[in-house]
């Protein structure tokens, strides 16, 4: 990995894995499940190479309490696993927020409820987004939609996840996991610059007090300060780091709002409608949390009037568009779920639609 | 000569180290109650006290300390 | 108990409470580990978790690991050791210790990690983390505690709770035509390769509690030399929850737990000869020639 500036053809799930040991991860524990399966199957061949440690777990529970025990005592450390698995991470996700452990989770989605099925999906948006796991808590969640994407952001979401002392998730699916686009690799993280961790289990060596890495607080007072503490964090980081990208936004009377997969399919849909004279616009979230709030705000004052949200699933990210909008303009959904993805004819005739109705007046 | 002190603060008078002492030198102090409320132990026959440490390795509090 | 090589001193926050009693020329004999905090722990009056404790904590003084030992503490009554230790600590999520032991122990191997379980958190609900630590060889230290009942929740049904046995969630004695069986854990454990020892011991009495001692520091020394994965399950008692006093709690265990749960070593691959759990795995494999790959090496 000398050359840093490399640019390689690689799959998705491939790129998650060299970015994450590039951001300086060395602990990886996993469970095989399609459609990630590359990327532990990735990390199994190359971090022993490089002094790392990759563990198979003997269930997702298991994978994501290691990840716990190894975040715990200071590690930069991930897990990876698929819509099922990531349910049963759940658990282990809100313990690491509730004792403020940094650690990256990484969601390669597919179509569900149950076992659902194996192609791509957003149905977890809500899952990722309101609290994976029981209790108050949220998490940094960053969206790719391509595969340099892919590489960007888990390197970005081991950094927040350290600065914040947070879990922070990785929502990818199926077809950016799975596809091979050229990448521009990352350059080793100076591990040097990482925020100290001076509250790690890794033995006091007679120096310090002992450090309890816990989620138990038994009195109601204590647990409602760490809680206020903590959403004290996650107020910087909304108003820090909602990241977004803007197309063809600038006059949009009409904003198309999706992420990963769908907006690559909503980004030529909404050429398509400008080449019909439509004043359309793509806002493609790449934080779901934080939520772009201030973006759809920006576009609200801009005069934008209709946004669709266009999701592989029943209509989920659309309910923070509508709290986002706030009732300043009309908000409507469109989706195909359990694997099935729609086409850019299917989404530009919803935006066509949305422009009939706007020029009646509707 | 040896003798055992109490820490009031850990004990909580379950009586383990009474029944442990092969000598029969100790008991509960019915006179005394500990902050948590509880009657602590107390060696109440110092004469026979052997220093076996039987009431330290059984209490569960670690409430017990031997001195020679 | 053994006579430690260093002379016996209180802890510093004891020093001030009762080090007046102590007359000059006084020698101690026996007091708290230091590793122990000023904390009153939350066990009941006469619960048996405060004297593995304390055996655990003694432990840790006499082999001077302190400074690099990492504990994590179970869900059920032992939920809040982490306040009662002066070494760091993690509280982990129900039966899941084991899984946080091996990520503390793969990040940090030079650390000493132990894992302190009662029955419901091991023997039950992670069961799946325990027999695969275990087989994975694991270089940790489980304290196993096991009073046959759930202690914290108040008194259910635990998975070694003993045939016909009443509790919370047995109201009419554990029937094992419905429920099935106890778990007999080191019997399941000694046949893992990846397991290093596995004893089974009790604290009813002052030579039990010896031999318990010896057991735990055992199980520690293991870990310091490699040996791989250690185990001592402690047949306990829970005076609040069987409804006795701790008296006759140590008479119930002495008449109905012990011929269930006989104590003994279960698995113990120094005394059989090898250097380590590896060393006896392969002579178990010998005529398996793919398990025998790399043996040279």
């Amino acid at each position: 990995m000398a050359d840093t500036q490399e640019r390689v053809l690689m799959k998705g799930n491939e790129v998650l894995a060299e970015a994450a040991m590039r951001a300086g991860c060395r602990f990886f524990f996993g469970y095989p499940i399609t459609p990630q399966t590359e990327l532990a199957a990735y990390m199994a061949k190359k971090l022993p190479l490089i002094g790392g440690t990759f563990l198979q777990a003997e269930s997702e529970i298991a994978a994501i309490n290691m990840v716990y025990g190894a975040a715990a005592a200071g590690a930069r450390v991930m897990t990876s696993s698929s819509s099922p698995g990531v349910s049963l991470k759940g658990e282990g996700v809100s313990y690491m927020a509730g004792a403020d452990c940094p650690g990256v989770i990484v969601n390669v989605e597919r179509g569900g409820p149950g076992l659902g099925g194996i192609q791509p999906s957003q149905s977890d948006y809500f899952q990722a987004t309101r609290a994976l796991g029981h209790g108050d808590f949220y998490m940094p969640v960053l969206a790719p939609s391509t595969v340099q994407e892919m590489a960007d952001l888990i390197y970005l979401a081991f950094d927040l996840a350290d600065e914040y002392r947070t879990p922070a998730m990785i929502l990818a699916d199926g077809m950016i996991g799975q596809m091979m686009e050229p990448v521009t690799l990352p350059p080793e993280r100076d591990l040097s610059t990482l925020p100290a961790k001076p509250w790690a289990t890794s033995g006091t060596h007679m120096e310090r007090k002992h450090n309890v890495v816990n989620s138990l607080y038994l009195s109601p007072e204590k647990l409602e300060k760490t809680n206020f503490e903590r959403f004290e964090r996650y107020a910087e980081i909304k108003e820090k780091h909602q990241r977004q990208e803007l197309m063809l936004c600038d006059d949009a009377e009409i904003v198309v709002v999706a992420f990963g997969a769908a907006s690559r399919i909503a980004r030529t849909a909404v050429r398509d409608a400008r080449a019909k004279g439509i004043k359309c616009g793509l806002l493609r979230p790449i934080t779901l949390w934080p939520y772009p709030e201030k973006a759809i705000n920006q576009l609200l004052d801009n005069g934008a009037k209709q946004f669709l949200s266009v999701e592989l699933n029943m209509g989920q990210m659309v309910d923070d568009v509508r709290l986002a909008v706030n009732g300043r303009a009309d908000v409507s959904f469109y989706g195909r779920t359990g694997g099935v993805l729609p086409t850019p004819e299917e989404v530009l005739e919803q935006i066509e639609k949305i422009a009939q109705n706007m020029e009646r007046g509707e | 000569m040896a003798r055992i002190i109490v820490d009031d603060v850990f004990c909580k008078g379950c009586g383990l180290c009474v029944d442990a002492c092969p000598k029969g030198v100790l008991a509960l102090d019915q006179e005394r109650i500990t902050p948590k409320g509880y009657h602590p132990a107390k060696l109440v026959d110092p004469d026979n006290c052997i220093g076996c440490s039987s009431c330290f390795i059984t209490c569960p509090d670690v409430a017990i300390t031997v001195v020679s | 108990m053994a006579a430690p090589k260093t002379p016996v001193t209180l802890p510093d926050y004891q020093v001030e409470r009762i080090g007046s009693q102590i007359a000059e020329g006084e020698t101690i004999k026996s007091a708290r580990p230091h590793v122990l905090t000023d904390v009153v722990t939350n066990f009941c009056p006469g619960c048996t978790h405060g004297i593995v404790n304390r055996l655990v904590a003694e432990v840790i003084d006499e082999l001077g690991i302190e400074g690099k030992t990492v504990g994590i503490a179970p869900v059920g009554c032992s939920v809040m050791m982490y306040d009662f230790f002066n070494c760091d600590m993690i509280e982990a999520a129900h039966g899941r210790a084991p899984a946080v032991a091996t990520g503390v122990k793969r990040v940090h191997p030079e650390n000493v990690v132990f894992a302190y379980q009662g029955d419901g958190d091991l023997a039950s609900i992670g069961t799946a983390e325990t027999v695969h630590a275990a087989t994975r060889g694991e270089k940790i230290t489980v304290i196993f505690i096991n009073n046959a009942i759930y202690g914290m929740t108040g008194g259910q049904m635990a998975p070694t709770s003993l045939p016909n046995q009443v509790t919370q969630t047995s109201p009419y004695g554990r029937d094992v035509s419905k429920v099935g069986y106890p778990v007999r854990i080191s019997e399941l454990l000694a046949t893992l390769d990846g397991v290093a020892y596995v004893e089974r011991v009790t604290c009813d009495s002052r030579a039990h509690i010896i031999q318990a001692k010896k057991a735990i520091k055992k199980a520690f020394q293991n870990q310091i030399d490699g040996v791989g994965y250690s185990l001592v399950e402690v047949v306990a008692t829970c005076p609040t929850n069987w409804g006795m006093t701790p008296q006759n709690a140590f008479q119930w265990l002495r008449e109905n737990m012990l011929p269930y749960y006989p104590l003994g070593v279960y698995k113990d691959v120094v005394a059989d000869g090898f250097a380590n759990a590896a060393e006896a795995a392969l002579e178990r494999a010998k005529d398996c020639p793919i398990a025998q790959q790399g043996k040279e090496a």
